[in-house]
């Protein structure tokens, strides 16, 4: 812990990472809302062959031009996608499925082909890809934050915007709002989050960075705002815990332990969410239970005393018979005052 | 709002087609609304209702044809124009509140970047409290009815402060007691000069509801006032016979809209 703080690079890894995790929870819970969790899987997988052709039109490894090649592949992907499901009967599943694979694929051929020639400076290309915090310099976290502060911002600024995007489009496009336009620039920063997070996660990873802190923050809140807000909070925390027990126990690797940290966190939402998660609905179902219980108990002692009254009276009405006989007034307040006590009781 | 002329109506539609693949939807379908009007959007299911909806508030290109908000292009009047689409459209689950989706109604009028403040709050207030949710605004939406969240809805459409109001299928799956406040409400906002189009399914209370109907079926069957066109021939023709029409039982004539059942 006390070399994260004192040991630059190590500082760096820890703010990247943390940066990086507070982006991608930010930005992913539009995604999750608007029900296109994997469109940040699509991405990053579409973003290899656009990496690998800016690599190979430049063969320079800078996240700068990484970031123009993923952008230009992701939109080709997401175009790809939005085609297939407006010219078929294919669904966005599916579509994206295939999109996916096929980029990846392309990517991957790419890659091989890269490490087969002689381009460039061609070595760490695949740690780029396959995800390596450590690798991370200076001036990556530079990009990073500039990148977070940006994603930030923007999600500040558009916030009811990208709100009615995910809510209610065909309303927002009602109002006037440009709706295909927020629809694409929310795909363009969730682009720009999926390719800085490739450096530190790698491309089958970073979804996890997308998702997973978004779907737990929904377990504690039913607002917006709080749950943008707690997504980047459980991003940031997952990414500083990847780079802080990595960091601790060598050989262990920064992303995939930042995964595992956003996982043990969306468990513990699940778990221990105030009114969505387990733990809350199974004591809401058994205090109910008790609850009901209670209450039918109550009528049916109710009940009892109604049949124990009723008896009372029946008997009053019988004695009173008999009674008429020699005194009228006596045994009938008798049993009166009988009945009110049990009613009193009650 | 000011400069309306008063002889413009609320919607003219002429020689609209609209087809989602090879077949039109919609076919050359032309008709005028005058102001003031409840007017109940009628026909089989699959008539192209929703689709005439949508294709005049653009959300459906059409192939052909125009539709006028009070003569101008929908572009231009759009802020007189207000919509309660079907409730099935969203998800209720989203994290937001009942008050928050009424705000939502201001946002065009915020336009883009400002957010809602006290004001707007306010307002979807006074709506909410309209039909009848003020003491639901901070629910969660998924916390409410069915019932409920239409009225949720209707109130997001009143905090826009149109002139012109369109309903898809408002009364789908209420209850009674809603049915009766979306009604009432209904009035109101004709009394208040309001024009209000109702894509509605219940031919037993048609007579009931509205001024004025439009029968579709693909293309305008009729398009009046409901004592004249609301016949049981009209019906059989935009119902292309198959409709075993059930005599309206003996209740009040139109115009006592409003009392409900």
């Amino acid at each position: 812990m006390l070399n994260l703080l004192t040991d630059p690079n190590l500082r760096w890894i820890l703010l990247g990472s943390m940066l990086l995790g507070l982006s991608g929870g930010v930005i992913g819970t539009f995604s999750y809302l608007r029900k296109q969790s994997l469109i940040g899987d699509t991405l990053a997988h579409a973003a290899l062959p656009g990496i690998c052709i800016a690599f190979m039109l430049t063969g320079v490894k800078s996240v700068g031009l990484f970031l123009v090649g993923a952008l230009l592949a992701g939109a080709a992907a997401t175009l790809s996608v939005t085609l297939i499901t407006r010219y078929s009967r294919i669904k966005p599943d599916a579509a994206m499925g295939i999109v996916l694979s096929l980029f990846f694929a392309v990517g991957i051929v790419l890659l091989t082909r890269i490490q087969h020639s002689s381009y460039g400076n061609q070595s760490g290309l695949d740690k780029f890809l396959f995800g390596q915090a450590a690798s991370m310099t200076s001036s990556d976290l530079y990009t990073l934050g500039g990148v977070a502060l940006l994603l930030v911002i923007a999600c500040g600024l558009l916030y009811k915007e990208f709100k009615l995007l995910c809510f209610d489009p065909g309303y927002g496009r009602g109002l006037g709002f440009p709706m295909g336009l927020l629809e694409q620039l929310l795909l363009g920063l969730t682009t720009v989050a999926v390719v800085v997070g490739i450096q530190a996660v790698g491309v089958v990873l970073v979804a996890a960075l997308l998702i997973t802190p978004a779907v737990s923050a929904r377990y504690w809140t039913d607002r917006l705002g709080v749950m943008t807000v707690l997504a980047g909070l459980f991003g940031a925390l997952s990414g500083a815990a990847g780079a802080w027990i990595s960091s601790g126990v060598s050989q262990l690797p920064t992303g995939p332990i930042s995964v595992l940290a956003a996982t043990a966190c969306f468990v513990a939402s699940v778990l221990f969410g105030p009114r969505r998660g387990l733990a809350a609905k199974l004591l809401g179902r058994r205090s109910a239970r008790r609850r009901w219980l209670a209450e039918s108990a109550g009528v049916a002692a109710r009940a009892n005393i109604q049949a124990a009254m009723q008896a009372t009276a029946q008997a009053a009405v019988l004695t009173d018979g008999q009674a008429n006989v020699h005194d009228n007034a006596h045994p009938n307040v008798h049993s009166a005052a009988h009945a009110n006590e049990r009613g009193a009781s009650v | 709002m000011t400069n309306r002329n008063r002889n413009v109506p609320p919607l003219a539609v002429s020689g609209l087609t609209v087809a989602y693949r090879k077949k039109p939807v919609l076919r050359d379908v032309t008709f005028e609304i005058d102001e003031r009007q409840l007017v109940g959007i009628i026909g089989p299911n699959g008539a192209g209702k929703s689709t005439l909806i949508k294709a005049i508030l653009g959300l459906q290109p059409a192939l052909s044809g125009e539709a006028l908000i009070y003569g101008k292009p929908y572009k231009v009047n759009r802020k007189l124009v207000g919509y309660v689409p079907q409730r099935e459209s969203v998800d209720w689950d989203f994290p937001t509140s009942a008050l928050d989706v009424v705000m939502m109604g201001r946002y065009g009028h915020l336009g883009l970047f400002r957010r809602p403040g006290a004001r707007e709050r306010e307002l979807a207030m006074d709506c909410l409290d309209k039909v009848g949710m003020a003491d639901f605004a901070h629910r969660q939406i998924s916390q409410l009815s069915g019932g409920q969240q239409q009225r949720v809805f209707l109130a997001r459409a009143l905090a826009q402060d149109a002139t012109l109001y369109f309903m898809d299928e408002p009364f789908a799956g209420v209850d009674a007691a809603t049915e009766k406040a979306i009604v009432t409400l209904l009035n109101e906002l004709k009394r208040n000069g309001k024009t209000v189009l109702v894509v509605h399914h219940d031919l037993a209370t048609v007579a009931d509801y509205f001024d004025s109907v439009l029968l579709l079926n693909g293309e305008v069957i009729a398009c009046g006032p409901t004592e004249t066109t609301f016949t049981p021939e009209r019906l059989q023709q935009a119902y292309g016979g198959k409709l075993a029409f059930v005599a309206r039982s003996e209740r009040e004539p139109a115009g006592a809209a409003g009392n409900g059942r």
